[in-house]
């Protein structure tokens, strides 16, 4: 049998150790639950598998010319990253409980815990979350407990793809959760000003947002503060390369998806949610968190620490009920912002902007497509009108060999004719241009 | 060791981004960005490369030692399955693609993995469906418990509680509060189960339902389960398959047939993909046929020309839990060991892992406290005898022990229902040879703290580093070099 270790010979002579036979071992399942036919199909060996999934893999087109982002980003991936994190002394361990032989992944995870709070220019992050949406989540949830209120407001420039899962993760909750339209494609600031009370926990923003506008939350975050609420920032971390941190912005929580950091895109998972704070909310934060101490022999070592806050400890008063994260995936965006560097990352955010912006200018100059909103900075994504539906556009295009952007109207009213369109430094001069050819062609 | 931002040298350099074939066209206004780069490294490619495979040599896992922690199921996990999900085909799939018209024609082969995974979880679980959104353990019963929360709601039943045996990993009453609802605690007798009398008494309109995992955490199959899911049933209540411990039952029983209403599968345990070092894992989520509405948005269908889709329109689903179709990469993986093993490789699974366990706990229970003396399933729970509780050796003492002679402990400390407990789970992948030279270790430990029980107090001698001060971690809390 594939992946059993002892022989036939062997299990009989445990069995006869042991004094029992195999029927015995399961005679305390009821009878009439044991051995029922189950509808599988045999086994087949390593050979005939990889076979048919590389069959499987072939039906799916991964040759389109890539402009769809909406979160999820087709960054370029070095081999090191891919060489380091196929080590098995990281991938078959399990959550480092036993300090003295999981030093690897305990300094690792400190390691990213402090890349994160680098990166967005925060004090504290946890050890991970397992993806963007629930990072968010988890830190609406930390806001409730940070000020005892209920009210929470959120901008529709947020991902949308987050707030459904905020939606569906607090149905049977009393959390009072109010919606904002953005206001030209950046954060309503009229709105949002009104809204923020004295029952309010949190605001919950993103930038660059949805859309790819770039924003400045500093007046917001004055404004909740003011009110004894916190300001919540969903960030792109490619994006912190270059763009204003939201710690410089004076936010108290900041969460993000963090695919982009080396992770391939693998359709919809494993990623990374990251979560970063202040320090004086530490002990508020969900998840597990790694710190620095000493030994014995008063050597430098890393323990999971702060865990009364946990399930295994507290149960159902725990600040989250999360257990395993994303371990793995955390270590990959360390490996990633180590082989990118102080440089490269800022770099490649810098290239990402520019052919964005010289994508933005092509597409911009063919005759009935126009830019959506007025705000003038974005940073690798864009919105842009055409005269007809876009999905039918992007349809169209796909037979041109481009997934040439994502259509709004899937979560937005009144954007039909809207695309939302990300370029990445892996797409080249050329590549855009024959998206505005193909995208001209069509129209 | 060395943090990597103390290795870095101004302008060293790994990957080149640069240079761009565009234009530097852009200038965002300044107020827009950063006043500083991000403080990150400044490496070769060979400073990071060493750095990590130095980190990577100061940790224990399934490819390095037996790491027989109970609860976890740290089976090895084929090398193939690392393989396929690196394939193109499946790596570099975006998963907005079938979002789009026409779209999903491009990623069949992905949906045919998502939609045969459901038809064989189905198989193996007895449910009639399942999500494979939930992106972890805890995460499947969060997502069921929202599940149960939709189903009250639909029906217009008032419910407020969930029943969970003291046994229960800490996930399962934290789960079940952040769905909404409050926990009511029922003990463990000393058969070592939740007895129907117990639940009985327990039960009353306000129940929305148990969680339980059978075996339980003992490793012990409770004989009533079918009466305790049916009292559960007479108030309109659900019952919850905790899935952590379906090692021990895989292809034997299914969970359905015992009368559970809603399971989560931990695919990083019983279906072999790595654990990552605490994660990503799996916890796809199965319901019977009165809850299918409930299940999240997105399902897998068949059409009929053959060809997969995926189905948005499901007016009574509790929404999303992901952002997409859940952690793929694991869910791929956890295909590809099910189709290698087959239905009768599934059986031997649960067989040789009940085997393991069975001979580990014989061998060993004339040199620790048996918690429970009978047959175990896939896990067995000592815990320290008073002797050596005499001589202040403890469970940790035992486990740091066994760190020293190249194993990775047990759990130690859980279920918190037996002192001192030591759960050993040695799963089906495990051979007798190893099995022996554990029990040798254990019964050498075992000798040691009649003879030198001070030894045992300074163990782990043999890791870079020995027992960290906790205590300390926790006062003055360092989380980040910045």
């Amino acid at each position: 049998m594939p992946f059993i270790s002892n022989t036939t010979e062997q299990q009989k002579e445990m069995l006869a150790e042991i004094g029992l036979g195999m029927d015995d071992l399961f005679s305390d399942i009821p009878s009439e639950f044991l051995d029922k036919p189950m509808n599988l199909p045999d086994g087949i060996n390593e050979q005939n598998v990889r076979n048919k999934l590389a069959e499987l893999a072939d039906k799916n087109s991964i040759n389109l010319t890539c402009f769809l982002g909406g979160g999820f980003y087709d960054h370029f991936i070095p081999a090191a990253v891919y060489s380091v994190v196929s080590r098995s002394e990281f991938y078959t361990a399990y959550t480092p409980y036993q300090p003295e032989l999981s030093q690897g992944t305990l300094q690792a995870i400190y390691e990213y815990q402090s890349a994160i709070c680098r990166l967005t220019g925060m004090e504290v992050a946890n050890a991970s979350l397992y993806d963007g949406g629930t990072a968010m989540y988890e830190a609406m949830m930390m806001a409730l407990r940070i000020t005892g209120r209920n009210k929470v407001i959120i901008d529709d420039s947020v991902n949308p793809i987050n707030r459904v899962m905020i939606d569906s993760y607090t149905q049977n909750l009393q959390i009072d959760l109010e919606e904002t339209h953005c206001a030209d494609g950046l954060a309503n600031r009229k709105r949002i000003f009104r809204k923020i009370d004295d029952k309010t926990a949190a605001v919950i923003l993103q930038n660059p947002n949805f859309f790819g506008c770039i924003d400045d939350f500093s007046d917001i975050a004055e404004a909740a503060h003011k009110k004894g609420a916190l300001l919540i920032v969903s960030c792109y971390p490619i994006s912190m390369g270059i763009l204003k941190t939201p710690g410089e912005m004076g936010a108290d929580i900041v969460t993000g998806e963090g695919q982009s950091l080396g992770m391939p895109m693998s359709f919809g998972g494993p990623y990374l949610g990251f979560m970063a704070s202040r320090m004086k909310y530490v002990r508020k934060m969900p998840g597990r968190i790694v710190g620095q101490t000493t030994d014995r022999m008063d050597r430098q070592s890393y323990v999971l620490t702060l865990q009364a806050r946990e399930q295994h400890i507290r149960r159902d008063k725990a600040t989250s009920n999360i257990c395993s994260n994303e371990a793995l995936c955390a270590l990959t965006a360390l490996v990633y912002l180590s082989l990118l560097g102080k440089q490269g990352l800022r770099e490649t955010a810098q290239i990402c902007a520019d052919k964005a912006s010289y994508a933005y200018k092509r597409l911009t100059a063919i005759p009935g497509v126009e830019p959506h909103f007025k705000a003038r900075w974005f940073f690798n994504e864009f919105v842009l009108d055409l005269p007809c539906e876009a999905a039918d556009v992007i349809a169209k295009l796909i037979e041109k060999g481009f997934a040439a952007g994502f259509p709004l109207s899937r979560y937005y009213e009144k954007m039909e004719n809207s695309i939302l369109i990300c370029v990445t430094e892996k797409r080249t001069k050329q590549q855009i241009g024959m998206l505005a050819e193909a995208l001209e062609s069509v129209l | 060791m060395k943090l990597i931002f103390e290795k870095s040298a101004p302008d060293r350099r790994a990957v080149q981004p640069g240079p761009s074939d565009v234009p530097a066209s852009i200038n965002i206004k300044k107020a827009l960005l950063r006043e500083k780069p991000a403080e990150l490294p400044e490496l070769s490619e060979l400073d990071v490369i060493r750095h990590f495979t130095e980190l990577s040599r100061r940790n224990f896992g399934v490819d390095t030692n037996f790491y027989p922690l109970g609860s976890c199921t740290m089976k090895y996990n084929p090398k193939v399955t690392e393989r396929i999900a690196a394939y193109p085909g499946f790596a570099h799939l975006h998963p907005l693609l079938p979002q789009l018209r026409m779209g999903g024609m491009l990623t069949q082969g992905a949906l045919r993995v998502l939609y045969e995974t459901d038809l064989f979880l189905r198989e193996i679980m007895g449910m009639a469906g399942f999500t494979m959104q939930p992106l972890a353990g805890a995460h499947g019963e969060l997502t069921g418990m929202m599940i149960m929360a939709a189903y009250h709601r639909d029906k217009g039943n008032k419910k407020t509680t969930v029943l969970i045996p003291d046994s229960a990993h800490g996930t399962n009453p934290a789960s079940a509060a952040i769905a909404g609802y409050k926990v009511r605690t029922i003990g463990t007798t000393e058969n070592g189960f939740m007895e129907l009398k117990d639940v009985e008494k327990a039960l009353d309109d306000d129940v929305a339902g148990v969680m339980l995992t059978c075996p339980n955490t003992l490793g012990l199959f409770n004989p009533h389960i079918r009466d305790i899911c049916d009292l559960i049933h007479s108030v309109d209540g659900l019952a919850y398959y905790d899935g952590a411990n379906l090692n021990a039952i895989v292809g034997k029983a299914r969970p359905g047939d015992f009368g559970f209403d809603i399971v989560h599968i931990n695919l990083h345990k019983t279906f072999a993909t790595p654990h990552g070092g605490g994660g990503p894992g799996a916890g796809p989520v199965g319901v019977i046929e009165k809850l299918l509405d409930f299940l999240p948005v997105s399902i897998v269908v068949k059409r009929d020309d053959g060809t997969y889709a995926l189905e948005y329109d499901r007016p009574k689903s509790i929404g999303y839990v992901a952002p997409f179709y859940g952690n793929f990469g694991i869910i791929l993986r956890a295909y590809v060991y099910m189709l290698m093993l087959g239905k009768n490789g599934l059986k031997r699974v649960a067989e040789n892992a009940v085997l393991n366990a069975n001979y580990v706990k014989e061998k060993l229970k004339k040199h620790y406290k048996l918690a429970f003396d009978r047959t175990c399933k896939h896990e067995c729970v000592f815990s320290v005898p008073e002797s050596m509780l005499g001589k202040s050796v403890h469970a940790i003492d035992i486990a740091k022990a066994l760190i020293d002679r190249g194993f990775h402990p047990p759990t130690v400390y859980f279920p918190t229902n037996v002192k001192e407990a030591m759960m050993i789970e040695p799963t089906e992948t495990e051979s007798k040879e190893t099995l022996d030279a554990f029990v040798e270790a254990m019964i050498e430990i075992a000798e040691q703290a009649k003879a030198e029980p001070d030894m045992l107090k300074n163990a782990p001698v043999t890791t870079p580093v020995s027992r960290p001060n906790e205590t300390a971690a926790a006062k003055h809390p360092n989380i980040a070099s910045l």
